[in-house]
């Protein structure tokens, strides 16, 4: 059985990558056979994320146009026996990618045995965001609690329950999660961000996860380490966790709050 | 916070955000699932409306209500106080 999830947001720079990234790492660390594929065409960087830039000879294009085969194209981890990432083309042919094309893809992933297909969708609600969520399973929407992030993320919960094939065929719904990133406890807390239950309120959709804004995301898009692989991090327990959601554990949401600081600091700052 | 912080404090808006963005989901909702014309309808009955009343266009709420079987056009216009048009 293969759930494919697409991992969408509709605007830029919230963390789709970061976290089809970590979330594909956290299923593979559980064992999971998993794929993470880069929708983004012409603008190809899930690739640096994973740290496997440099590995890259063919593409999901190479792929689709039978320049290869599907195995030729799939990059292993090397930290994880069973991931397996696929690369964006770097074309400017914004119609490299069909329907037909990445169901062929799919299907021979299907077949190979993968439990997971992680699509991480380009911003915007082109042809590429498009063919990202056509086939999903499930969405992880990437909101940061900001105003034009939400309202984007909101026509692209429209999107999901009106041009996905689920949709299209009138099967059950495509199961939609939020996931919040950048979440800074401490502007919650004095009333300049906006919360996660507000957001919640707002969008109407379950939260699988809350990320606390950190400079761990950027040390790890630096390192080409997903953050989720930082032991360290408050980030990795954070996606830890939303991977846990997803394999339908119960875990209370953490990291909802300021970590308390000592009278220096607070008189000092930092 | 630091002190310098403590005096240079942002304002705290994340409920003006929620509130509008509480409002222009809501409006934007109803728009997706209804048909192609409604913000040409809204458009074209904002000029006949301010042909005769000088309203605000924020003033005109048109939604689209299904109800079991049967759908509503909801049209509300909120008039301008007396001696402000």
């Amino acid at each position: 059985m293969t759930e494919i999830i697409v991992v969408t947001s509709g605007k830029g720079g919230v963390g789709k990558t970061t976290t089809s990234a970590s979330v594909a790492c956290g299923l593979a660390r559980r064992g999971k056979r998993v794929a993470v594929i880069d929708f983004d065409i012409g603008l190809r960087n899930l690739d640096l994320i994973m740290g496997c830039e440099r590995r890259v000879v063919y593409d999901f294009v190479n792929v689709i146009q039978g320049d290869c085969t599907l195995k030729q194209a799939l990059i292993k981890d090397k930290r994880i026996e069973t991931l397996f990432v696929l690369a964006a083309s770097q074309t400017r042919d914004k119609d490299a990618l069909s329907m037909e094309g990445v169901r062929k893809v799919f299907d021979e992933l299907i077949a190979d045995g993968f439990e997971y297909i992680i699509c991480d969708s380009p911003a915007g609600i082109e042809k590429g965001a498009h063919l990202a969520m056509y086939y999903a399973d499930r969405a992880i929407v990437v909101v940061n609690p900001e105003v034009s992030s939400v309202r984007d993320s909101d026509r692209i919960l429209g999107l999901l329950s009106s041009k996905t094939q689920r949709a299209e065929k009138g099967e059950e719904k495509v199961k939609e999660h939020l996931l919040l990133t950048r979440y800074s406890p401490r502007r919650v807390a004095t009333g300049e961000m906006m919360s996660v239950g507000d957001v919640k309120e707002i969008l109407g959709l379950d939260v699988i996860g809350v990320i606390p804004e950190s400079p761990d995301v950027l040390s790890a898009s630096n390192a080409g380490t997903p953050v989720i692989l930082n032991d360290q991090s408050d980030v990795s327990r954070a996606y830890e966790d939303a991977v846990g959601r997803l394999l339908g554990d119960t875990l209370p949401l953490r990291f909802l709050e300021e970590p308390k600081k000592g009278f220096l600091a607070r008189m000092f700052g930092g | 916070m630091g002190l310098l912080a403590f005096f240079r404090r942002s304002q705290p808006t994340a409920n003006v955000a929620k509130e509008r963005l509480r409002i222009i989901v809501a409006q934007e909702r109803t728009a997706r699932g209804g048909p192609d014309y409604l913000p040409t309808l809204r458009r074209e009955l904002m000029e006949v409306i301010r042909k005769y009343i000088n309203v605000d266009p924020e003033a005109v709420q048109i939604n689209l209500e299904k109800e079991d079987g049967h759908e509503v056009l909801e049209f509300s216009v909120a008039l301008p106080e007396k001696g402000k048009a």
